[in-house]
C-alpha cells in the first residue's frame, strides 16, 4: 500500500520505468510481444469479414486498456503535477530545490468546478455541474473567438480579395486567370450556399449549385488525398506483420514462389 | 591470373602508401607553423634569431586587403510591442554599405559587462521590420511613403536566452550588437538595455475587435428580434426531415437509434450543436417510445448529452423512459472508441446512425461500418477533411455551418436562431466586401484591404 501510495504520488518514476524496460526487452519478452501485437492487429482486421468473437476479445481489450492509460495520464502529466504538488508542495520529490513547484493556492478555484461535476454523483446535487459548464463553455468560447478570428476568418477573407490578372498574353497568364476567376467565383457561391436566410430559387439557387459543385470538387480532392494517408497507415500495419513478425526471410521465399524462383 | 592479383595488390598497396604519406606530410605542413608560437620567451626569441643567423629570409605574407565591416548608425533595443511581457526587439536602420557577407549576431547579458550569451544572428539581408508586420500595426498604417521604408529597417527579436528559457517581465537585459564579415567582428559601440513589459491590448488584433464587435451587435440585435418573432424564416435544410423518417423507421423496426457527439470535447462548436440536436432527437425518440445509445468519448460531454437527453424525454412528457445507463462512457482514446462504436453498431444493431460533431480519422470505420449495418445514417460535421468520407457513406450530410443552422432551425430558440440571422448578415457583409475589395484592388486601389491588414 506505501507503494502504491509512493508511485502514485512521487514525480521521479525513472526507477520503474528502467524496471519496466528492462523487463520488455530482454529474455523472450519482445519476441512474446511481437505476437502478442501481431495477434491482435489480425483480432481487429477479422472485422473486415464480420463481427467474431476474435473481434469482440481485440475490442474489450482495446477499450479497457485504452481507458486505463488515458486515466493514468490525467493523474500523472495533469492532476498530480498541476493540482496536488501546488497544494501541497512538500509532496513534490523536488521540494526544496529550484525545480520543486511552489505553493499556488489559485488552483483551488479549479478544484472547486471539479468537484461540482462529481456532485452529479449525489442525487438532487447535479444542478452543482452546471456552473462548472458554463464557466467551461463560456470561457473557451472568449478564448476561442478571436483566435477563430484572427486564424481562420479574417486570413481567408483577405487572402481572397486578389487582384484579378486580366491581361492575358501567354498561356501562363491565362491560366492564372482561370484560377483567380475560380477563386473569386467559388469563394462568393460557397457563401451563398451556406446563406439560410434566403430560400434557394432562381438566380439564388443557381449560384448556390454552382457552390455546392466547387464544394463537392473540394471534397473529391480531399477524400483522395486523405485515402493516400489511409492506405499508408495499412501500409505501416502490413509491414509490420510481414517483416517484424512473419520475417523478412519467409516472406521473400513466399514471394519467390509466386514469381517462380 | 595469379601474376595479375600480384600485380594489382602491389599497385594499391603503393597507391595506399602514397596517399598516407601524402596526408602525413599535410598534416605535418599545417602543424610546422604552429611550432614558433608554441615556444615561448626565451625559446621564441632564439628561434626568431636562429633564422636570422641561417640567412633565411623572414616569410612576410601579402597584406590581405582591410575588411569592412559597416555598422549600423543608430541601433535601439526596446519592449516587444504586443506581447505578454517576454519579449525584447532590437532595431536599427540598414547600415550605409551592407553587403550579403555580413552578418549581424545579439548576445544578451545579465549585466552591462556580460557574461554574454549568443541569442542568435542573421545575414544583412534578412529580419526586416516589414516583415514583423503584427508588431508595428502602427507603422504600416500611419508612416507616410510605405513602399519606401520597405526593407530598410532590421528587427531581431528575443524571446528566449537559449534552451527554451524565457525573458523574465520586468527585468533588465543588456544586448551587444556585433556585426561580422568573415571571421573579422566589430561591436557596436554602445551596450544597449530594455526591460520587457506585458501589454493589456494587442495593437495588431484591432481588426479582430473591429469586427467582433460589428458582427456581435449584429447578432444581438437578431436574437431581439427573434425574441420578439421566433418565425423568423430560415431555408429548409435538406437532411433534416430524414431525422424524424429515420427515428419512425427505427421505431417501426423496433431497433435502436445510435447517436455519437463526436470526438471533440465541449469546448468544441460543433459538440455544442451536435448536443443541441441530440436534444430534439431525445425528445422524438421519447415521443415515438423507441430507444436511444449515445456513446461517449468525453466524461464532460457525457454528463452534458445525459442532462440533454433527460430534458428532452421529460419535455415529451415521458420522464419515466429515460435511461440514464443508455448515454455511457466508453474511453477517450480516438481509436479504440471508434473499435468500440463498431462493436454496438454490429451487435445492436441499431436503424438509424447521427453521426454529429467533429471527427477525425475514424470517421470513414464509423460510417462504413453503418453503412455496413443497413441503418440510415445522418452525419453532420464541420472538419473538412472528414466530409467525403460522410458525403459518400451517409444517407444525408450536414456540410460545415448547415450543423450550426440545424440546431436553430430544430429548436427555433431565439438565442441559436438570431445567432444564425446574424451570421447571415455577416456573410452579406463579407460578400459585398469581397466583391467591391476584389474589384478594387484590380483596378490598383487597395485601401479597403490595405486597412484592415495593417491592423492585423
Amino acid at each position: 500500500m506505501t507503494h502504491l501510495a509512493i508511485i502514485l504520488l512521487q514525480n521521479d518514476l525513472a526507477p520503474w520505468q528502467e524496471v519496466m524496460s528492462t523487463f520488455l526487452t530482454e529474455g523472450g519478452m519482445p519476441v512474446l510481444g511481437t505476437w502478442i501485437a501481431a495477434g491482435l492487429t489480425l483480432c481487429m482486421l477479422s472485422f473486415v469479414y464480420k463481427d467474431n468473437p476474435f473481434f469482440r476479445f481485440g475490442e474489450h481489450l482495446y477499450l479497457g486498456i485504452s481507458a486505463a492509460y488515458v486515466m493514468t495520464i490525467y493523474w500523472f502529466n495533469f492532476l498530480k503535477p498541476k493540482f496536488v504538488y501546488p497544494l501541497i508542495p512538500v509532496l513534490d520529490p523536488h521540494y526544496g530545490t529550484p525545480e520543486g513547484t511552489s505553493l499556488n493556492l489559485w488552483i483551488i478555484v479549479p478544484g472547486i468546478l471539479g468537484v461540482f461535476i462529481l456532485m452529479r454523483l449525489i442525487p438532487g446535487q447535479g444542478w452543482f455541474s452546471r456552473i462548472t459548464f458554463a464557466f467551461y463553455i463560456g470561457g473557451f468560447t472568449g478564448v476561442a473567438l478571436p483566435r477563430i478570428f484572427a486564424g481562420f476568418l479574417l486570413p481567408q477573407f483577405f487572402a481572397t480579395m486578389e487582384a484579378i490578372p486580366w491581361r492575358v498574353n501567354s498561356i501562363d497568364s491565362a491560366v492564372l486567370l482561370l484560377n483567380s476567376l475560380i477563386l473569386f467565383i467559388g469563394a462568393l457561391s460557397v457563401l451563398v450556399y451556406f446563406f439560410f436566410s434566403m430560400e434557394h430559387r432562381g438566380f439564388i439557387g443557381r449560384v448556390s449549385r454552382v457552390g455546392i459543385y466547387m464544394l463537392m470538387i473540394a471534397f473529391g480532392a480531399s477524400f483522395g488525398y486523405t485515402i493516400m494517408a489511409r492506405v499508408s497507415l495499412l501500409i505501416g500495419r502490413m509491414q509490420f506483420l510481414m517483416f517484424d513478425w512473419i520475417g523478412e526471410e519467409i516472406v521473400a521465399r513466399i514471394a519467390s514462389l509466386f514469381h517462380g524462383g | 591470373m595469379k601474376n595479375f592479383i600480384r600485380l594489382a595488390t602491389s599497385v594499391v598497396v603503393v597507391l595506399t602508401l602514397l596517399l598516407c604519406s601524402a596526408a602525413f606530410s599535410q598534416e605535418a605542413d599545417v602543424e610546422l607553423p604552429d611550432e614558433p608560437f608554441a615556444a615561448e620567451g626565451d625559446e621564441l626569441e632564439a628561434l626568431e634569431g636562429a633564422d636570422m643567423v641561417i640567412g633565411l629570409e623572414p616569410v612576410m605574407e601579402e597584406a590581405a586587403p582591410a575588411v569592412e565591416v559597416p555598422l549600423p548608425t543608430h541601433v535601439t533595443v526596446s519592449d516587444l510591442p504586443n506581447d505578454d511581457g517576454t519579449g525584447l526587439v532590437v532595431e536599427f536602420e540598414k547600415a550605409p554599405g551592407e553587403t550579403e557577407a555580413l552578418t549581424y549576431t545579439v548576445s544578451v547579458g545579465a549585466g552591462p559587462d556580460g557574461p554574454w550569451q549568443e541569442i542568435g544572428g542573421f545575414p544583412a539581408t534578412k529580419k526586416w521590420k516589414e516583415e514583423a508586420r503584427h508588431y508595428y500595426p502602427a507603422f504600416f498604417l500611419f508612416q507616410k511613403g510605405r513602399a519606401g521604408m520597405s526593407k530598410n529597417f532590421h528587427m531581431f527579436v528575443i524571446q528566449e536566452l537559449g534552451d527554451n528559457v524565457p525573458l523574465e517581465t520586468g527585468v533588465e537585459y543588456f544586448v551587444r550588437l556585433t556585426a561580422s564579415v568573415g571571421d573579422v567582428s566589430r561591436n557596436y559601440a554602445e551596450i544597449l538595455s530594455a526591460t520587457p513589459e506585458e501589454q493589456w491590448f494587442d495593437t495588431g488584433r484591432t481588426n479582430v475587435l473591429i469586427f467582433a464587435v460589428l458582427f456581435g451587435a449584429t447578432i444581438l440585435y437578431f436574437i431581439a428580434r427573434a425574441r420578439r418573432d421566433p418565425n423568423l424564416f430560415i431555408r429548409k435544410i435538406s437532411g433534416l426531415d430524414a431525422v424524424d423518417e429515420a427515428i419512425g423507421r427505427a421505431t417501426e423496426m423496433g431497433r435502436p437509434i445510435l447517436y455519437l457527439n463526436g470526438i471533440d470535447t465541449l469546448a468544441a462548436l460543433p459538440t455544442l450543436a451536435a448536443l443541441n440536436i441530440l436534444g430534439r432527437v431525445a425528445r422524438r425518440v421519447a415521443n415515438y417510445e423507441s430507444s436511444l445509445i449515445v456513446p461517449c468519448k468525453d466524461p464532460i460531454v457525457l454528463t452534458v448529452a445525459q442532462e440533454i437527453v433527460k430534458a428532452g424525454y421529460t419535455d415529451a412528457g415521458r420522464p419515466d423512459a429515460y435511461n440514464p445507463d443508455s448515454i455511457f462512457f466508453l474511453t477517450e482514446d480516438q481509436f479504440s472508441y471508434a473499435a468500440g462504436v463498431c462493436g454496438i453498431m454490429m451487435r445492436d444493431k441499431p436503424a438509424a446512425n447521427f453521426l454529429m460533431g467533429y471527427y477525425a480519422a475514424e470517421s470513414l470505420i464509423l460510417a462504413e461500418t453503418g453503412a455496413d449495418t443497413g441503418a440510415i445514417q445522418i452525419a453532420g460535421t464541420d472538419a473538412v477533411h472528414q466530409l467525403p468520407f460522410f458525403v459518400t457513406t451517409c444517407d444525408y450530410t450536414l456540410i460545415g455551418e448547415e450543423l450550426y443552422a440545424a440546431s436553430a432551425y430544430l429548436s427555433r430558440e431565439p438565442l441559436i436562431l438570431g445567432s444564425l440571422k446574424g451570421q447571415d448578415m455577416a456573410k452579406v457583409f463579407m460578400m459585398v466586401m469581397i466583391i467591391v475589395g476584389t474589384l478594387l484592388v484590380t483596378f490598383g486601389i487597395a485601401f479597403i484591404k490595405d486597412f484592415f491588414l495593417a491592423l492585423g
